[in-house]
């Protein structure tokens, strides 16, 4: 035992060609999760900078190139370098093969070289920062990318670059899910998590390349002078947006869907209760990748695109909503006669459920195409995504964070810390993106530098949110970084979790288990097993001993 | 922030815009009962059973199939309806009636010009009569622009490679916001025009005279009105500042390099020449992407526009 607790997989090997050159998924992800930090960090900045310039009208600090600069690098880097990987490269190859009950994921050079490429991809993307920061909003809308003087083929050429880390992850967690299992993990035990991240790893492999050669495209079009997308080349500007959203509404989903996964686990084990409607749950992520294919068109309402095609799209559209509302009403069932604690990552889930809910009532609203024909391009829609990425997925993520961060380094946080930073970004997200829905419907078009003095007060409440945001993440980072080095040490099992990942020591071993663990109970037993202090305790064993204070 | 408006919508000045603002407070309403209950619902349940005192086992709830499909069919049935009538209003947005007069719309980097069957033109300012329906055929001659006026409730792209359509009946008088929704570069927000609706009377008499604007005034006062009205101000300032394009102040005798590195003073036949062919001599440090202004500008008008140039010291 004495071995068991002392070496593991951040000290057996040390040094920095160890950390380079490991195969180890657990290693990898942290590497993951430390860059997608740092690209979190620059668009959070991004973000910020975007906010003062906003907070009158006219121009007070950047003129109106370098604002339409900023604003295209805090969308491309937060989509691309930050939200894209930040679950399921980062958190996800930390988790999947422990929960699985895996030694490592299934091809563990691939994700190395998964890795790696994502990192190639985003010196690309921030070389183009230097070499005159592209200015075409993260969509890259023909004939405007086409023609523009600023380095479009740099942040092109990276975010195709990253699409095929993308790939790649997504073909290991799939290839990892069917053939890693432990012994006695049949599909239908395995946590909600996995589900989840199945379903978003077939999006990445099928919807990726599409947005890749959608980009080679555009390169193509803007170097040898092909013409495409650009009419005056003889090409179809629509096209391009057709191509583009064909993957990149898909990709909404490879954001939230593990986030939802995150949720899953997180209402499960804080409220010590069995998931309500596993096989819904489990299924709804697969409706919704299967349908997130066909909405496309509902970022189109406007374009030109045919009058059928929009009343096919808006249709479809809300069948894409429906799952995520049965997913929000099983969370709610599973905490009903529960035994809620609220640490943390509780009170993400509970933020997440606050936040995504508003999120998804207003994507029933831009669904309805009347509605969306006044909406569309303004503040609402805005402030619609951004609680659905922003209050979904990396609210998700923070909670996701909070759970696995003592197995992850075997250290605690401060609880807090963690309460202070998750009420300043509860509130000053809430200030910073509700007022852009009255800003939106009030007729506020988005990407404007400059705007009429109508619209300024609401503007004005929408910095000072973002700077309370601002400041939550500056706790939050100061808290999580102290306790890798001062915190306490965690113990194995902190919250009393029943999938595997907490069946091995904090900080796991290299080889993840001791021994291979053989599933002898489904994820959420919660009706018959409990975890005291690191100890399983099964509810037969109980009733012999007539007593279940431990 | 309008104060005829509501808390949410800008007034209803068009015939589509009561019935889009219906169906969104339809939907709004829904949405308050249903986001009661979820987080409601998650508020109530996460305090009524919070951990109190022991460790204990909890109860096996593991689905209910009634429960599940009632929040999957009632929340379906619901989705159903506002798709319906979401497409329905929209068929009404989308087809315009056979009574309507027609508009000729150009977009492009970074004003607007409206085109009148009966000759008239028009720079970020459309004029229309009240309660008559008015059809816009739209194009663009660079990038993706859109048309949105927030009153009407109506936004359509408008496309350098195709026509697209928009339609509209304003039913009250007044000047109402015109914006650019599609992000089209450095002057996107300063893209903004008005919509004037005038009554059937002031609209006819604003047509007659539309041809000879500048008939009563002096050349310079006309040259500082089209200064304003064809949105020359958008590029080129007249305190000194250069903007997108350099600046009118003092312009007139002015003698700049070029970008081919030649020499040119800013005479009358320069001047004429840059607003018609404005690529054949950019000023150095400039880019040459002012459109020409060739069938916008009337002689007479280039006329007065130089008039003013030349006050501008």
């Amino acid at each position: 035992m004495s071995v068991a607790t002392t070496a593991n997989y951040l000290n057996e090997e040390k040094g920095l060609k160890s950390w380079l050159f490991t195969l180890d998924h657990k290693r990898i992800g942290m590497m993951y999760l430390f860059a997608v930090m740092i690209a979190f960090f620059l668009g959070g900045v991004f973000a910020i900078l975007i906010r003062l310039e906003l907070l009158n009208p006219g121009q007070d600090f950047f003129t109106a190139d370098t604002y339409n600069q900023l604003f295209t690098l805090h969308g491309a880097v937060m989509i691309f370098l930050f939200i894209i990987p930040a679950i399921p490269a980062a958190l996800g190859n930390f988790v999947l093969p422990l929960m699985l009950g895996a030694k490592d994921v299934a091809f563990p050079r691939l994700n190395l070289a998964s890795f790696y490429i994502y990192v190639v991809g985003a010196l690309f993307a921030l070389y183009s920062i230097v070499a005159g920061a592209v200015d075409t909003g993260w969509t890259f809308y023909t004939p405007y990318s086409t023609t523009t003087s600023t380095s479009v083929i740099s942040m092109t050429l990276g975010a195709f670059i990253l699409g095929f880390s993308s790939i790649f992850t997504g073909v290991n967690f799939i290839a990892t899910i069917h053939k890693l299992r432990a012994p006695g993990m049949t599909w239908f035990k395995m946590p909600l998590m996995v589900w989840a991240l199945y379903a978003t790893s077939i999006i990445q492999v099928l919807a990726t390349p599409v947005l890749g050669i959608t980009l080679l495209l555009l390169i193509i079009e803007r170097t040898i002078g092909i013409g495409i997308f650009d009419p005056a080349m003889g090409g179809d500007p629509v096209l391009f947006q057709h191509f583009f959203w064909f993957y990149s509404h898909p990709a909404v989903y490879i954001m939230i869907l593990p986030g939802m996964g995150i949720i899953s686990e997180l209402v499960t084990t804080f409220s010590k209760k069995k998931i309500f409607g596993y096989k819904l749950i489990a299924y709804s992520s697969l409706g919704i990748a299967l349908i997130s294919f066909l909405v496309w068109g509902h970022h189109m309402f406007t374009s030109g695109q045919s009058e059928f095609s929009s009343m096919v799209f808006s249709f479809l559209t809300f069948f894409v909503g429906i799952p995520s509302g049965i997913k929000m009403f099983n969370w709610l069932a599973t905490m009903y006669k529960g035994r809620i604690t609220f640490e943390a990552p509780m009170l993400y889930t509970i933020a997440f459920m606050f936040l995504f809910a508003i999120g998804g009532l207003t994507g029933i609203m831009l669904g309805a195409i009347s509605i969306d024909i006044h909406m569309h391009d303004t503040y609402f829609v805005v402030a619609h995504f951004h609680y659905t990425m922003m209050g979904g997925t990396v609210i998700a993520f923070l909670g996701g964070m909070h759970y696995w961060w003592p197995k992850i380094w075997g250290r605690m946080y401060s609880e807090k810390w963690a309460r202070v930073a998750w009420a300043l970004i509860f509130v000053g997200f809430n200030v910073t993106f509700f007022t852009q829905f009255f800003l939106g419907s009030q007729g506020m078009p988005r990407r404007y530098y400059n705007y009429l003095d109508q619209y300024q007060p609401l503007h004005m409440y929408s910095t000072y949110g973002s700077w309370m945001l601002g400041v939550g993440f500056l706790i939050m980072a100061y808290y999580l970084i102290y306790s890798i080095y001062k915190g306490p040490k965690a113990p194995n099992n902190p919250w009393g979790g029943l999938t595997m990942e907490w069946q091995t020591t904090s900080p796991p071993i290299q080889h993840n288990f001791e021994e291979q663990p053989v599933l002898e109970h489904e994820p959420y037993d919660y009706d018959t097993r409990m975890v005291v202090n690191d100890q399983l305790i099964k509810k037969e064993d109980v009733k012999e001993k007539e007593n279940i204070n431990v | 922030m309008d104060p005829n408006g509501s808390l949410i919508f800008p007034s209803q000045v068009s015939t589509i815009a009561p019935e889009v603002d219906a169906l969104f407070d339809f939907i709004l309403y829904l949405s308050i009962i249903f986001f009661i209950l979820i987080v409601g619902g998650t508020f109530y349940f996460v305090w009524k059973y919070r951990k109190k005192g022991e460790d204990t086992f909890t109860k096996d709830l593991s689905h209910n199939n009634m429960l599940e499909v009632l929040w999957t069919v009632i929340p379906t049935i619901l989705v159903f309806i506002v798709f319906v009538w979401g497409f329905k209003s929209y068929m009404k947005m989308t087809v315009p009636p056979d009574t309507s007069m027609e508009v000729k719309v150009t977009g492009q980097k970074w004003f607007w010009t409206f085109n009148y069957p009966e000759g008239a033109t028009t720079t970020n300012e459309l004029v229309v009569p009240v309660d008559q329906p008015v059809k816009l055929l739209m194009s663009s001659t660079d990038v993706i622009h859109s048309f949105f006026v927030p009153n009407f409730r109506t936004k359509m792209d408008v496309l350098p490679n195709r026509y697209t359509q928009l339609w509209f009946e304003a039913t009250e008088t007044g000047e109402y916001n015109l914006f650019c929704t599609e992000y089209c570069g450095k002057g996107h927000s300063e893209m903004i025009g008005k919509v004037k609706v005038l009554s059937r009377a002031d609209y006819d008499s604003w047509l007659a005279g539309a041809g000879n604007a500048g008939a009563n005034m002096k050349p310079e006062e006309f040259g500082a009105k089209l200064y304003k009205d064809k949105a020359c101000f958008t590029c080129h300032s007249i305190d000194g500042s250069p903007l997108v394009g350099p600046s009118f102040k003092g312009i007139f005798g002015r003698t700049e390099k070029m970008t081919d590195g030649s020499e040119a003073t800013a005479d009358e036949n320069y001047l004429r020449e840059s607003i018609l062919e404005p690529q054949a001599k950019v000023v150095q440090g400039y880019q040459p992407i002012m459109p020409t202004y060739q069938g916008v500008l009337k002689d007479d008008e280039i006329d007065a526009l130089i008039a003013y140039f030349k006050t501008l010291k």
